[in-house]
Formats: C-alpha cells, structure tokens, sequence
C-alpha cells in the first residue's frame, strides 16, 4: 500500500469567503511536500482538510488509495497526525506528559497496557527528552520542548503521514534548527509522507522534496524543490523568493 | 472557617445537650449564661442549640439544592460551547428565558405549587440554579474547543464524548467551582430570605431565617436573637467565598 496523499478539487468555504478554490495536489510516498504561501493563502485549511479537522464542502482525499471521508476509520485517524504551529497552546495544560503520550498508544492499542510506560519513553528519548519529564505539566517546559512532546505524541500513534503545520515558526531561530533536524530525522526513521507548512524558504529548503505555493485558495506552483529556488515557474513564486530578507552588507 | 461551621453542624447533637425543639416555658428569653451559651428564645429553646441545628438545616439543602444544577449546568455548557450551533442557540434560549424570571418569583410560584419547604427550594434551584455554571462554562468551552490541543485530540481519532470528559471537563472544572463557592453564598441568603418570609423552612425546624425572622419582635431589648443567626449568614457567606478566592488564585498560579 502506498502512502501517497491525493488532493483533488477541494473546496473550502468559510461563510462566503472562498478558503480554498478547487485545490489539486498530490505528495508522493515517503517525500516531503513544502507548502509555502503568505498568510490567509489558504495553507492551514488545507492542512486542516487532510486532517479532518474541517470538512471540504468539494473534492476529495485520498490517502494509500482510500478515499477520506467525513467521518474517518480508526485506522485512518491513526495514518495521519499532524503538529501545530503554536507550541504554548498544543498540549492540554491540564495534562502530564506521561497522559498526553499514553491517550493515542491507548486509543489505537498501539502497546499493551503493560507496555506503556515504556513505550512513553521511548518516545521521550526519540524527541530527546528526559524521562522525568513524563510526571511534569506542559507548563514546565520551554516552547521547543514543547514542541518536541507535540512531536513524540504525532508519531506515537505510528502515522503515515505526518502534517507540520508551521512548526518552527513560534520558536527562537536556534531552538528551531533542532527541531527541523529531529523531524527530518524522524521522517527517515519511520519512512513517513510529510506535508510541511511554512512561510520560511530557509526550512522549506532544508526539509522539502517538492514545493507548492499557494495564493488566495490556489495552487499557483507545484515544482522540485531544486527547480523551485533555481527557476520559479510563477511570477509570484519569484516575488515570495525575492522578498526574503537578507543580511545587509555595509561597505566599509 | 468553613470546617469549624461543618463540624458545629455535623456534631451539633454531640455538642449540646438541648434538643433544638425543645421548649422550657419556664425559661424564656434569658440571655447568655453557663448554661445555655447564647441564651433562650421566646419559647425558651436553647439559642446556642437551634444555631448549630440550623447550620445543619441551611448548610445540608445549600449542598444539596446545588448538587443538581452544578452537574447540569456543566453538562449543558460543555455541550453548547463546545458544540455551538442550535446546541449553543437552544442553551441559550433557556437560560435567557429563565433569567428573565427573577428568583424569588419562581420560588414563590413553586412553593404555591408544590407546599413551601424544602422541596420548594430543590425545585426552584433545579430549574434555574444551571443557568449561571451553563454560561460559564458555555464560554470557557467554546474558547478551549478551538485550541490546539483539542484539535490533536480530534486528530488523533478521539470521540467527543472523550475529548469533552478529558479534555473539556479538567479546564472548566476550576472555574465551575470558584462559581459554585459564590454561587452557595447567593444561595444560603436564599434560603435564609425565604425563612424569614415564612415560605422557606417550616418551623420548628430550626434555619437561620426563621430565627432571624422570630427574633424580630424582641430586637429592641434582645438584640442577640436575630443578630447571632445573621451573623452566623454573613460568616458561611465568609467562609465560602475565602474558598473561591483561594482556590482560583491555587489554580491560577498553575
């Protein structure tokens, strides 16, 4: 079975405003889709829509050959997971570390209850984390372990897919480095379908097999990642790539 | 504060060796002595006696008159706020049209219809008692059900009713309860009003109402008989609302 993700022809309205406009995308299996596109573009809902978390009210879905449907199977629940742009607000505060690992081992019966302390630290030791920090709150952590345990919880359930949507973007420019490379790490390990969600072409460069950029609920550019940064095919690629900021060189 | 009052009130027939009903026409409206601390009413019954009895009366329908509304009121918010839509709206519509019907009102409605007493007060606060945790609750849960945290539990395949009672219910319970310490104050002074206007504890049951109420005609020579139960009023009203303040600052350094 192969885990190549199908989009095709979502559309997504949000009251009369269009979201997403007949929207066509395909991610091979086990590569890495950027999407990039400005804010509004419409890059969320779609990652929303492959994670069920809203329904398009057009197209469909297709994830190893099935197609998705509103109300999704257990196992496909579990095919795809997705992490968070927003680290403070993806863990239930009122939950340790140990309960928000063990929901999704224990849902999906991935290990045997009495299995399940350990398998929390295997995950723990994945993402680089202690074990003593399975009796701790959220709120003891910093934003990048936090996102490390977001993480560990996405691929404790052994996805398919993993959706990363802006990930890094909340995080200080060294904490996001490490985290980049523990996904990109994880994504070798477990053989996984990304779709990875930034505004930044410095990440997207550095995780992407393919970029696709998004305008005003389209997809205006599906390219590889080397064709993208060397020859944009959309004008508009060129001004997103053009509009990254540069260090300013001063003559002296 | 709130412990010494439950213990006075759990303990009262250990504690005094009246009977709160228990008249002595031979000694009446005596004040404080060594043998009856706060003194005697106007039927001679022990003051200090019919006090504690009282707690036990007011605190035990306070606690119970709560009960009900406080699972409901959670129950309905969490669903209209985490669910919104004609959920939300019928929630809505309830508690709109039932706060439209001052308290007191209802009350006395109910006690026409059903015999003042106890009963009238469970009544009433099943009916309208919700009202004030559903809105709470209603509005905390519709901000927590877009956070992002609930959306991974979503993703992770959870069914509702799990993410409501694992996810939802830990985050509002805080609130609901600081709510449910103000809420047990508003409702005391309930009870306590509709024992002083007669459609509340029947007598002899001792309540602080009642005795408030009865001690009325002597408040000029023996002030002590409606003073020591208002007192006994504003020190639960006190106690409980220390509690909420306390615990909603504990929760809030968290």
């Amino acid at each position: 079975m192969s885990d190549a993700l199908q989009i095709k022809n979502i559309t997504v309205n949000y009251g009369g405003f269009i979201a997403l406009n007949q929207v066509n995308l395909q991610i091979d299996a086990h590569t890495t889709l950027g999407l990039v596109g400005e804010s509004g573009s419409g890059k969320s809902t779609l990652a929303k829509v492959v994670a069920g978390l809203v329904t398009p009210d057009e197209g469909e879905v297709r994830f190893s050959e099935q197609v998705l449907r509103k109300r999704r199977t257990r196992m496909q629940h579990k095919a795809i997971q997705m992490v968070f742009q927003n680290p403070d607000a993806s863990l239930n505060p009122k939950h340790t570390v140990r309960q928000i690992l063990s929901e999704g081992l224990l849902f999906h019966h991935i290990v045997p209850r009495s299995q399940l302390m350990d398998r929390c630290r295997e995950l723990l030791a994945l993402v680089h984390l202690d074990e003593d920090a399975l009796v701790r709150y959220p709120y003891a952590f910093s934003g990048g372990q936090r996102q490390r345990i977001a993480i560990a919880r996405a691929i404790s359930v052994e996805p398919n897919l993993l959706i990363a949507d802006e990930p890094t973007s909340a995080l200080d420019v060294s904490v996001q480095l490490s985290v980049l490379e523990l996904l990109h790490r994880l994504k070798e390990k477990l053989n996984l379908t990304m779709l990875f969600i930034s505004h930044d072409m410095g990440v997207i460069n550095a995780v992407c097999d393919t970029v696709a950029v998004m305008r005003q609920g389209r997809i205006i550019e599906v390219s590889p990642k080397e064709q993208f940064f060397l020859h944009p095919k959309a004008d508009y690629s060129y001004q997103l790539l053009s509009a990254v900021p540069r260090m300013p060189i001063f003559n002296r | 504060m709130l412990l010494l009052l439950v213990s006075l009130a759990v303990f009262a027939p250990l504690i005094s060796r009246y009977q709160p009903a228990a008249q002595n026409l031979a000694d009446i409206l005596r004040p404080s002595s060594a043998n009856h601390w706060l003194g005697t009413d106007q039927l001679g019954r022990d003051l200090f006696t019919r006090l504690i009895y009282a707690a036990r009366t007011d605190l035990r329908i306070m606690i119970l008159a709560e009960i009900l509304p406080f699972c409901t009121g959670i129950f309905l918010g969490m669903l209209a706020g985490y669910y919104g839509k004609w959920i939300d709206a019928l929630v809505t519509l309830m508690t709109n049209t039932l706060i439209a019907f001052p308290f007191y009102l209802i009350v006395i409605v109910v006690a026409f219809a059903s015999g003042a007493g106890e009963r009238g007060i469970y009544i009433t606060f099943a009916l309208v008692g919700w009202i004030v945790f559903a809105r709470v609750v209603k509005g905390l849960s519709a901000s927590l059900r877009k956070q992002e945290w609930v959306a991974s539990a979503k993703v992770l395949g959870l069914p509702d009713s799990r993410i409501l009672l694992f996810h939802i219910l830990p985050n509002v319970l805080p609130q609901a309860i600081v709510v449910l310490m103000t809420d047990m104050v508003g409702l005391l002074v309930a009870i306590v009003t509709l024992g002083y206007l007669g459609i509340g504890i029947a007598p002899p049951t001792p309540d602080w109402g009642t005795m408030i109420s009865e001690g009325q005609t002597f408040i000029y020579s023996k002030w002590w008989l409606s003073t020591i139960p208002g007192f006994a009023v504003v020190y639960t009203g006190i106690a409980l609302s220390l509690i909420g303040d306390g615990l909603a600052d504990l929760w809030r350094r968290k």
